[in-house]
């Protein structure tokens, strides 16, 4: 009796709607919005080393003063990219079978590796090898825990003559040659553990790689101008706007390819119409009404591409002071629609039934393993770090090339550069 | 009345009752000791699975919808309340609206509770049905199986007797399988904090028993055998001469094994 007054409230439940299998009949999806976290901070990661890649591989003068703030902040956010993983785990404490016993067949699998890669070899070997004369001289002028820090990184290597020096910057750039495959390889890798899904129609497709690597690309180099825009008016100072101009042209490139691979796919979709379309189309009309269709594609990128476009053609006509308006707007906004597109795949594909029959619903709770607290504050956290990170490491007050001399070329293009 | 309380009598219920009650545990002890010997631990001793090829056969016409088996499994299995190893869906088929040139009307699913309790009466009136019949799913025991692919792990593998199976004290519990199945077949179980599936019942299948949905199964629409050791007159050969068999969402290249006789279009 029991059991059927359950099952009669389960059916009256305004979540269901159709027939859904009776396992998928659960109160969330089982990747919930922790998962939709977890590709936005990896993506973050990604976009932020791409641009700060454009400095030191494509050699961007302009970009100069982003670059260590980019991949800082492509540190800060990749030491919390695997926490909403963590946290989403049913037995987190066996995490590291991941990396002890891989399944080399599962794209998961290849997460620990690709991670460690990327952090270990990429990310922090770039830092330290453009720190380290940095770190040689603070170690010098600070004291205290400050002095205590910078001496620790110094790692012992103290050599700061001019041959060590371009070593250094020699060192740093095939790093930072290798690290642009790996951000690619890193968030790449996110949209396959979805693109391999064939069970579900939403997510089984080739493009979702790409897709996912170029919003990703998109996503931070939207967090570089936000930071680099937020830090400037933190400190009182005003934006260098050569750089903010560059930045917001590639930013803007970047949103043309992605938002054109991503109609694509649509479009793709829609014209082959195969067996999933009547859902998808359903799902992405109904239920994604405000996420997909006003969040992601109106405000999260057909705004931006007008506004970002238009600057473009009338950069001169607009004084400073509105085109930085326009260029934190547009970033803002980009960086919520690529949110929104996170969300989109990630519930989105789990808001139909595999039996193409029916239809879910989420509604997201507060607290929880699973709510909303607990994600935002995994997206504040990065954040935090950073301003620590940029407390200790790009301090006005400590002397750098770009503070003493602005302007100044870094040591990969004219060694003799000094402080 | 008083001849027959004696102290010694007293004493003797009261060691009794003491003795009995210090017991409990240690009888507790030996029954999960024998329980684990012969119903938790998957295959007993000398069972050797490459000597074995499990397969199922679903009979939709013979299904009634009694739900036996989905009670069955849960029962032998403790799968938790609300998730099933196996269940049944109950298909209507409506009549198509005079002068539409349709073949056939609306096709209405549903599974109450995983078919577990029956089913009540469709509220669709009798005459505006065209055609109306149960089908039993479960794991489709795929040989090219997308949930053991996606393992992180290798939690969850192909065993060479047909079974897939979940090593649950190794599964980290990522979902990554139960996303990757297009069957449903899989759950998050609530109690473990791991992915659960159907076993073929393999605690009962490895000592010479018959999962617990076949043994049930009223009307004989699960049959249930071993290619490689058939016995004379194998019910399982039997279905495959004599019916005309598919198997579910074939296109997705997952090599399901379980066969089904007298599916209908709408079924996936």
């Amino acid at each position: 009796m029991d059991a059927t007054i359950l099952t009669n409230v389960v059916d009256a439940l305004p979540q269901f709607d159709g027939y859904v299998y009776p396992n998928e009949r659960t109160l969330h999806p089982l990747w919930s919005v922790l998962i939709v976290v977890y590709p936005y901070i990896t993506g973050l990661v990604a976009g932020a080393f791409i641009m700060a890649s454009l400095v030191r591989v494509f050699k961007v003068k302009a970009l100069e003063p982003v670059y260590r703030l980019s991949l800082l902040t492509a540190l800060a956010f990749l030491l919390c990219a695997t926490l909403p993983l963590l946290f989403h785990l049913g037995h987190p404490e066996r995490c590291f079978e991941i990396m002890m016993t891989p399944h080399f067949s599962s794209p998961m699998a290849m997460f620990g590796f690709v991670y460690a890669w990327y952090l270990m070899a990429v990310l922090l070997l770039e830092l330290w090898f453009d720190y380290r004369r940095d770190f040689v001289e603070w170690s010098k002028t600070e004291g205290g825990l400050r002095g205590i820090i910078y001496r620790a990184f110094t790692l012992g290597v103290t050599d700061v003559s001019e041959p060590a020096v371009r070593l250094d910057a020699r060192v740093g750039r095939i790093i930072s040659i290798v690290g642009i495959p790996s951000a690619f390889l890193l968030h790449g890798y996110v949209g396959f553990i979805f693109g391999s899904i064939k069970a579900n129609p939403w997510w089984g497709n080739p493009l979702m790689p790409i897709i996912f690597i170029l919003s990703a690309v998109v996503s931070g180099m939207a967090l570089c101008v936000f930071i680099y825009m937020f830090l400037c008016w933190a400190r009182g100072v005003t934006a260098d706007m050569r750089c903010l101009d560059l930045m917001v042209s590639f930013l803007f490139y970047a949103v043309v390819i992605d938002s054109t691979i991503e109609g694509l796919d649509w479009l793709h979709r829609l014209y082959s119409a195969e067996e999933g379309i009547a859902v998808l189309k359903s799902v992405a009309t109904s239920k994604l009404f405000y996420t997909l269709l006003i969040g992601q594609a109106c405000l999260g990128t057909l705004v931006p591409l007008v506004l970002l476009g238009s600057m473009q053609l009338v950069r001169k006509k607009v004084s400073e002071l509105n085109r930085r308006r326009v260029y934190f707007t547009s970033a803002v906004l980009i960086l919520m629609g690529v949110l929104a597109m996170r969300w989109n795949v990630v519930i989105g594909g789990q808001l139909f039934s595999k039996s193409l029959r029916g239809f879910m619903s989420y509604k997201m709770e507060f607290a929880g393993s699973e709510g909303w607290l607990l994600s935002t504050g995994l997206l504040i956290l990065p954040f935090i770090i950073l301003i620590v990170l940029i407390k200790y490491f790009l301090d006005r007050d400590l002397p750098t090339i770009e503070n003493v001399v602005p302007g100044a070329a870094r040591p990969a293009d004219s060694p003799e550069a000094q402080i | 009345m008083s001849d027959n309380i004696t102290r010694r009598g007293v004493l003797k219920s009261l060691a009794g009752i003491v003795g009995g009650i210090l017991a409990m545990p240690a009888a507790r002890t030996c029954k999960a000791a024998v329980q684990n010997v012969f119903a938790i631990a998957p295959a007993p001793k000398g069972y050797d699975p490459f000597k074995h090829k499990w397969l199922m056969a679903l009979d939709v016409d013979r299904c009634i919808g009694c739900g036996l088996c989905v009670e069955a499994c849960c029962e032998e299995n403790g799968v938790p309340e609300g998730h099933f190893r196996t269940w049944i869906e109950r298909y209507v088929i409506t009549q198509p609206k005079a002068g539409s040139g349709e073949m056939r009307g609306e096709t209405i699913v549903d599974s109450p509770d995983g078919g577990k309790e029956g089913f009540p009466e469709s509220l669709i009136p009798k005459e505006d049905i065209l055609k109306s019949f149960f089908v039993p799913k479960m794991c489709n025991l795929c040989e090219n199986s997308p949930c053991t692919q996606v393992c992180p792990v290798g939690a969850t593998f192909d065993a060479p007797d047909g079974a897939v199976l979940i090593d649950k004290n190794y599964c980290i519990g990522c979902g990554f399988c139960v996303q990757a199945c297009p069957y449903g077949c899989r759950f998050f179980n609530p109690i473990t904090h791991t992915a659960d599936k159907c076993t073929l019942c393999y605690h009962r299948i490895t000592r010479g028993l018959k999962p617990a949905c076949v043994e049930i199964c009223p009307s004989q629409a699960r049959i249930f055998g071993d290619l490689k050791n058939p016995v004379p007159d194998d019910p399982l050969q039997r279905f495959r001469s004599t019916n005309k068999v598919e198997t579910l969402k074939q296109y997705l290249g997952t090599g399901p094994r379980v066969l089904y006789a007298g599916l209908d279009e709408e079924v996936r």
